[in-house]
């Protein structure tokens, strides 16, 4: 067997393949909102860590506070890190809608030092522990693995939210607006359709599923300032791999690079945290504008 | 006439004397350089902490020794070695900085060394934690102060060993502080009859430690050390949790482990774990009175990379005032020859590889019902003796020793 040639008991790499599977859905869900965001805004969103985190963030202060527990927090998290992000749109990224892309690079990058700064500040560097609502405690064992339910339900959660955004943008009349709009917002603006008000509905969509990922982590890392920073990197070479703008690549590069990061950390774990980039430099190489992107 | 010349003599005699008790002190300032990390894994562990820590040092000289005021300017290096060291020679050579203080993360420590000894100056070393720093990588005027790689391997390994924890894999951070650590501990649970299955080093750090956990698990060893410290351990810690590896048998070993991770993980999740401590707030009046005052400046109790931040810096200037100069080789001198006495020491002495010997502690996290509130944690289960800490100055492969 394929398996046993490579010195590891099958045992090992399932219970692997099916870590970077759950690795995955998380950098489904982001690279799915950069997507989207850099698709109608074509803005390179680097606070998208720092959103990220926020979700994080105000699920614990909606239990701590409010008392409103995880199920909650699932709907709300991403509603309010998402009104945050609409006023962010509207106040700040609108100023530099048409000009060239580093500016707004530059201004996100700029947000999300000052909005991780604040929170170490306040919050410190080792993070506040968030428990897995009561219904997902504890988890089966599939023979070669322990699967915790709340790592399954992350992966059924994000596979059903990525989903729903494809479909939504694939498959319905506003999602058609928004792809008309990033091929040419001036010509659906003289159709009568609100282009600003939807680039705004899209950012404040895209921030929501950051903060919806933020929500899924905090019961499986610390809630911590600096949650964001150590992945959004990561995610941005998966969208670059993907393709930037392209729904559907952003979802299975998302998934396939949790995989390969996975069987990265059993056979060779130093460069665990290199191989996507390698993967990244490999399809810039071959092709540049991403597997799923098209040639422009 | 005669009157006035005497006078102007006195006069100038005095503002010799006057100059002369400083001019030992060079450029008239005793200036403290301390570079830790500000806002990154370490931060809670060491980081502002330690500034304040420093601070508190130096109000107990009310800002001045030997007649010079001292000044403390900090700096974050972001754990990068780079970074350090540039800094580190900018405040030597254009800002008159006299010594470097605290410099966690073992890569930042080593490169600084560097820089102080190019430049002659004292480098006081609290965060970072590799035994090398006072064996192979030693400098003359690098002082190890707070804890070492192998004083962890003594402390916990030799503990779960004794408990019959006799076969031992790795989760090792992959740098040289992660390296020493395993390498120190692989000793101890070796002489103690252990095996060693096996270890992987993982990216420095890592949020996600779920797979090396499943490997830790597939080796079948009854211990998975953690060779790795700060947000590393607490991430290692709750995936270990998560994945039912305690509850299926193996025992977790944080091998570096301090007060702010235990403050973070809760007492629900460290409750049972045992680590190797430099300091803890509650052993006596003296460390509670100070933690205290720490308290109530930052909001935290202090770890021991920031009580031994204190406890360096309060030394190098009790030489200072002892001898009235600031060149190094003369304080380097003056500070191994007093004992190093205070709330974080006693009668701990200074030895001439710059290893601090003091007395370290094997501690254990209560559980929920056994503490009283926050920051309540710890039982000293041990006191380790210095010497049997730290080994006797002949183990030192230090070669200026």
């Amino acid at each position: 067997m394929l398996t046993d040639l490579l010195g590891f008991p099958p045992q090992v790499l399932f219970g692997q393949l099916l870590l970077g599977l759950i690795n995955g859905a998380f950098y489904a869900v982001l690279s799915l909102g950069l997507a989207v965001i850099f698709g109608l805004l074509n803005i390179v969103n680097f606070a998208h860590g720092a959103l990220y985190m926020l979700g994080a963030f105000a699920t614990l202060g909606l239990t701590q506070y409010l008392g409103i527990g995880y199920w909650g927090a699932l709907i709300l998290a991403p509603v309010i890190v998402g009104a945050i992000g609409i006023l962010a749109e509207r106040v700040l990224l609108r100023r530099l809608a048409g000009i060239d892309h580093l500016y707004g690079l530059l201004l996100t990058f700029g947000m999300a030092l000052v909005i991780e700064g604040v929170f170490v500040k306040i919050f410190g560097a080792s993070g506040i522990p968030y428990a897995a609502p009561s219904q997902l405690q504890g988890g089966v064992n599939l023979g070669f693995m322990f699967l915790p339910w709340y790592r399954g339900w992350v992966v059924v959660a994000s596979l059903a939210v990525c989903l729903a955004t494809w479909y939504l943008f694939e498959r319905t009349k506003i999602g058609a607006y928004l792809r008309a709009g990033t091929e040419n917002p001036r010509l659906l603006q003289a159709f009568g359709v609100n282009v600003p008000l939807l680039t705004t509905l899209a950012y404040g969509y895209g921030v929501g599923l950051a903060a919806f990922a933020g929500v899924l982590a905090a019961p499986i890392t610390q809630v911590n300032p600096m949650m964001g920073s150590n992945l959004i990197i990561v995610v941005f070479a998966v969208v670059v791999i993907g393709g930037m703008g392209s729904i559907m690549g952003a979802i299975i590069t998302g998934m396939s690079m949790g995989v390969i990061e996975g069987l990265t950390k059993v056979f060779w774990p130093e460069a665990s945290s290199t191989v996507i980039f390698l993967v990244m430099a490999i399809v810039l190489v071959l092709r540049p504008a991403g597997l799923f992107g098209k040639t422009a | 006439m005669k009157l006035f010349k005497k006078l102007a003599a006195s006069a100038s005699a005095l503002a010799l004397l006057a100059s002369g008790a400083s001019a030992e002190i060079s450029d008239g300032v005793v200036k403290i350089g301390l570079l830790t990390d500000m806002s990154g894994t370490y931060s809670d562990v060491a980081g502002p902490g330690t500034v304040t820590a420093a601070e508190m040092a130096i109000e107990e000289f009310g800002g001045t020794v030997a007649g010079a005021p001292i000044e403390l300017v900090s700096a974050d290096h972001q754990n990068k070695a780079d970074i350090a060291a540039n800094k580190a020679r900018q405040w030597g050579d254009t800002e008159n900085v006299d010594a470097f203080a605290e410099l966690v993360t073992t890569s930042v420590a080593m490169a600084v060394f560097e820089v102080a000894k190019q430049q002659n100056k004292i480098a006081l070393v609290s965060g970072a934690a590799s035994s090398p720093l006072t064996n192979d990588a030693c400098i003359p005027t690098g002082l190890h102060w707070t804890y070492n790689t192998r004083a962890m391997g003594v402390g916990t390994g030799s503990a779960v060993v004794a408990e019959g924890g006799d076969s031992w894999f790795f989760l090792t951070a992959d740098y040289a502080f992660g390296e020493s650590l395993q390498k120190d501990v692989s000793k101890v649970v070796e002489a103690a009859g252990g095996k060693v299955l096996g270890s992987v080093k993982h990216p420095f750090p890592a949020s996600d430690f779920s797979s090396f956990m499943l490997q830790a698990q597939a080796s079948g060893a009854k211990v998975i050390g953690l060779a790795n410290a700060g947000g590393d351990t607490i991430n290692a810690i709750k995936a270990a949790k998560e994945f039912g590896i305690v509850d299926a048998g193996q025992k977790i070993a944080g091998l570096l482990v301090f007060l702010s991770d235990v403050h973070a993980l809760g007492l629900d999740t460290a409750q049972g774990l045992q680590m190797t401590v430099s300091f803890y707030w509650d052993m006596n009046d003296e460390t509670r009175e100070w933690s205290k005052r720490f308290f109530d400046k930052t909001g935290k109790m202090p770890t021991g990379i920031q009580a031994g931040t204190y406890s360096a810096v309060r030394h190098y200037l009790k030489a200072i005032e002892a001898t009235g100069s600031d060149d190094t080789d003369i304080i380097v001198a003056k500070m191994r020859e007093m004992p190093v006495e205070d709330m974080f020491a006693h009668n701990a002495v200074l030895r001439t590889d710059g290893r601090m010997v003091h007395d370290m502690y094997l501690a254990e996290v209560k559980s929920p019902a056994e503490s009283s509130g926050p920051w309540d944690y710890l039982k000293i289960v041990r006191t380790i003796p210095g010497e049997e800490a730290f080994g006797p100055l002949s183990e030192s492969t230090c070669p200026t020793k």
